[in-house]
C-alpha cells in the first residue's frame, strides 16, 4: 500500500485530495454520500469580516466544459462563522481550512485573527482573488504591493499555516506568487477562477447580474496547469493545485507539474462522489507505477 | 430524506406533445421517499454541450411499482438528450432534493400550473387527493396543443383551462380565469407552477383572496444541494437557496411577490 500523506507546512494531510472553497458549502452538504473526513482535508466557503448578502441573481451561467460565477462571497461574517458554523465543523476529523476574503486588509486581519484561536481551524486559505466583488477581493491579489501588504498583514496575526490562493487574472503569476512567498505566506493555492462573461444572444443582455464573473471547470485546466509548473519553478513553498480538476489523472497531472496537494472544485457539483474516486484512482496510479510514496509525485514531470 | 444517486432506468418514454415527454424510471432497489415539490439532478451523459446537471421536478410516483416520472421539456441540448433516451438507458439521477410543498387534509384547494409547471402538480395531485382534500386543477397554455395532462388530473378532481387563443377552455390568461374571480373564494390554499410572471399574479390573487399560496421555484442551478450559493432568491430574510430553502416557497416569503408587485403574466415570459 503506497503512502498517501502529504505535508503542507505543518499541515499533515491523509491525502492530497481537499475540496475548493465555494464548492463544498461547509462539508455537510456532502454528508448524504461520502464519508467526508475521509479526505485530506475540506477548504469551506469564503468567511469575511461582516455578513455579505452576495450579489444579485443569476449568479451562473454554463459553459463549453465549466460555468461561469458570480457569487459574490455570500456568507454571513465572521462572528456567526466562530459560533454557529465552526461547532458543526469539530465532527470532522481531518483538516479543516478556512477560506478569508474581504475588501480591506483591516477586514482579512479582523477575520484572520478571530480563525486563529479556533483549534480545529488547522489553517487559513488568504482569498486575494475574488472576481466577484467590486472593492477589494481580486483587486488585492493582482498587483505586487496589495498582494505583499495583506498577506504581510495577516501573517502577523496568524500563527498557523498560511495558505495564499492566487488569481489567475496577471500578466505574471510567478511574480506574484514570489511576493506572497516573501511576505510570509507557509503555501500557496492555485488557481481561483478565471474572468469571463456570457451573452445571452436572444434577449442582447448578460447572463450574469454583474455582467462578468469566475470561470471554473474542466475548461480552466491547461491555464491551471501552466500556472503551477511555472510558480513552481520559481517558489520554495508548497503549491495546491485547483482548476477543472474531475479525474485522478487531472490530479496526478497537477502534482507532476509541482503541486503537494490539489483542490476539487466545481467537479464536486456534477459528483458530489468526485474527490473519493480521485483518492481511490492516485492510489491506483500508485500501484500500478510502484510508486511507495505519493510525495514522488510532486515536481515529478520528465522533461 | 437521504440524498442518494442511483443509475435509474428509462422503462417508458411517452411523448405528450411535441416538446414534451414523460420518462418512466425505475430500479432494481426501492426508491427512496419523495414528496411532492422535491427535485431531482440528472447528469446529462450523451451530449458535449452540456457539462452541469440538469433539475427536474419529481412528476409521478409509484411506489408500488417502484417507479418515478420526470416531465421533460425540450428546451436545449440537455433537455433533448435526456427526452430522446429510449427504453433501457440509464440515467443518472441524485434525489430527492429540496422541500415538497405543505400538503393540507380535508380542505378545499386548487392547483394552478402553466406550461411544463403542470410537473410537480400531479404528483401534489395525487398526494393531495389521499389526504382527503378536495382539489382542483386550472391548466393554463398559449393554445389547446400546450394543455397537458387534463385527462390524468381528472381522477383527482375538477380540472379548468385556460388558453391565450381560446383554442381550449375559457380564452384568456390563466390568471383571469372564472375559478379565480368568484367572490365566495373556496379554496383554503393555492399552489402554484410556471412561469415567474404567472406564479406572480396568482400570489397576488391569493393574497387578495386572503388564502395562502406556495409557488415552485425554476432559478438556474449549478449544484443541487446548496453548496455554490447559485440559486438564490431574494426573501424579507435575505438571499436563500432555491434547492435548499425551496423549491417550494410559501409567497409571502419572497421579496416583490406581495401587494406592490405589478400584475402581468404571459406565458411567453
Ligand atoms: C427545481 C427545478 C425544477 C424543474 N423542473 C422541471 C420539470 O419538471 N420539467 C422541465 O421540463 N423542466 C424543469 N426545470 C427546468 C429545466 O431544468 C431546464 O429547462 C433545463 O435545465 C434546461 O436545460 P437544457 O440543456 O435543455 O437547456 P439550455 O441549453 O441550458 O438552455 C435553454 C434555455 O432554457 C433556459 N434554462 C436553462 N436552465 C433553466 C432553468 N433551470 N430553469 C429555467 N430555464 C432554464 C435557458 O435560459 C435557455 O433559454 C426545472 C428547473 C428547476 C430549477
Ligand atoms: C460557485 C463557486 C464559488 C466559489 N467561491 C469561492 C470562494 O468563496 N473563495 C475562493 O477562494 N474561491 C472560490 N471559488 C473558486 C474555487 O475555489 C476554485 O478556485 C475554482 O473554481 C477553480 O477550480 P475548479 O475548476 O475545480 O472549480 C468558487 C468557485 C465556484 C465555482
Ligand atoms: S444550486 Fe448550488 S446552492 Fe442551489
Amino acid at each position: 500500500m503506497a503512502n498517501l500523506e502529504v505535508n503542507i507546512h505543518k499541515l499533515k494531510l491523509k491525502n492530497p485530495v481537499l475540496t475548493a472553497s465555494g464548492t463544498f458549502g461547509y462539508g455537510e452538504e456532502f454528508d448524504d454520500f461520502i464519508d467526508v473526513s475521509s479526505l485530506g482535508g475540506i477548504i469551506v466557503k469564503a468567511t469575511t469580516s461582516k455578513h455579505r448578502e452576495g450579489n444579485a441573481y443569476p449568479r451562473m451561467a454554463e459553459t463549453a466544459m465549466g460555468m461561469l460565477n458570480a457569487v459574490g462571497l455570500q456568507n454571513k461574517g465572521v462572528d456567526y462563522f466562530v459560533e454557529h458554523i465552526y461547532p458543526k465543523l469539530l465532527k470532522y476529523n481531518n483538516c479543516v481550512i478556512a477560506n478569508v476574503s474581504d475588501s480591506t486588509v483591516e477586514g482579512y486581519v479582523e477575520v484572520a485573527e478571530k480563525l486563529n484561536k479556533l483549534d480545529h481551524i488547522h489553517a487559513i486559505e488568504l482569498n486575494i482573488s475574488c472576481p466577484n466583488v467590486k472593492e477589494g477581493g481580486m483587486a488585492f491579489g493582482t498587483s505586487c504591493p496589495s498582494a505583499i501588504a495583506v498577506t504581510r498583514a495577516v501573517r502577523e496575526v496568524y500563527d498557523k499555516t498560511l495558505i495564499v490562493k492566487l488569481s489567475p487574472n496577471v500578466t505574471s503569476i510567478s511574480e506574484i506568487a514570489l511576493a506572497v512567498e516573501g511576505a510570509g505566506a507557509d503555501a500557496i493555492s492555485l488557481i481561483n477562477t478565471l474572468l469571463g462573461m456570457a451573452i445571452d444572444a436572444e434577449k442582447r443582455r448578460p447572463v450574469l447580474s454583474t455582467v462578468t464573473g469566475g470561470l471554473s471547470g474542466p475548461a480552466i485546466k491547461p491555464v491551471a496547469l501552466r500556472m503551477v509548473w511555472q510558480v513552481s519553478k520559481v517558489v520554495k513553498i508548497p503549491l495546491i493545485g485547483i482548476g477543472g480538476i474531475t479525474t485522478a489523472a487531472d490530479a496526478i497531472e497537477f502534482m507532476l507539474a509541482g503541486a503537494s496537494a490539489i483542490q476539487v472544485g466545481t467537479a464536486n457539483f456534477i459528483d458530489p462522489h468526485a474527490t473519493v474516486k480521485i483518492m481511490a484512482g492516485i492510489e491506483d496510479y500508485l500501484n500500478r507505477h510502484g510508486i511507495s510514496d505519493v510525495k514522488e509525485l510532486t515536481g515529478g514531470l520528465m522533461l | 430524506m437521504k440524498k442518494q444517486i442511483l443509475d435509474l432506468r428509462v422503462l417508458s418514454n411517452a411523448k405528450l406533445n411535441h416538446n414534451h415527454n414523460v420518462l418512466e424510471l425505475g430500479c432494481d432497489t426501492p426508491l427512496p421517499a419523495m414528496v411532492p415539490g422535491q427535485f431531482a439532478e440528472v447528469r446529462v451523459d450523451g451530449s458535449p454541450s452540456t457539462y452541469l446537471r440538469r433539475p427536474f421536478s419529481i412528476h409521478r410516483v409509484d411506489k408500488g411499482a417502484n417507479t418515478m416520472h420526470l416531465l421533460v421539456k425540450s428546451v436545449g441540448d440537455g433537455t433533448r438528450n435526456i427526452a430522446s433516451l429510449t427504453k433501457g438507458s440509464l440515467l443518472n439521477v441524485m434525489f430527492p432534493l429540496g422541500n415538497g410543498f405543505t400538503l393540507t387534509q380535508n380542505e378545499e384547494v386548487l392547483l394552478v400550473g402553466g406550461g411544463c409547471g403542470v410537473a410537480p402538480l400531479y404528483f401534489l395531485a395525487d398526494q393531495l387527493f389521499r389526504k382527503g382534500n378536495k382539489v382542483s386543477v386550472l391548466i393554463g397554455g398559449r393554445s389547446a396543443g400546450d394543455i397537458l395532462l387534463a385527462e390524468a388530473y381528472r381522477s383527482f378532481g375538477n380540472v379548468y383551462i385556460s388558453t391565450e387563443d381560446g383554442t381550449l377552455g375559457e380564452k384568456g390568461m390563466v390568471t383571469a380565469h372564472s375559478v379565480l374571480k368568484q367572490s365566495a373564494f373556496p379554496f383554503r390554499m393555492i399552489y402554484c407552477c410556471g412561469p415567474d410572471g404567472m406564479m406572480k399574479a396568482v400570489a397576488h390573487i391569493a393574497e387578495a383572496k386572503g388564502v395562502e399560496c406556495e409557488v415552485s421555484l425554476e432559478n438556474t442551478m449549478a449544484c443541487g444541494i446548496g453548496a455554490c450559493l447559485c440559486c438564490v432568491v431574494e426573501t424579507h430574510k435575505g438571499n436563500q437557496c432555491v434547492c435548499t430553502e425551496g423549491p417550494v416557497f410559501n409567497s409571502k416569503k419572497l421579496k416583490g411577490w406581495t401587494a406592490e408587485t405589478e400584475i402581468g403574466c404571459s406565458l411567453d415570459k
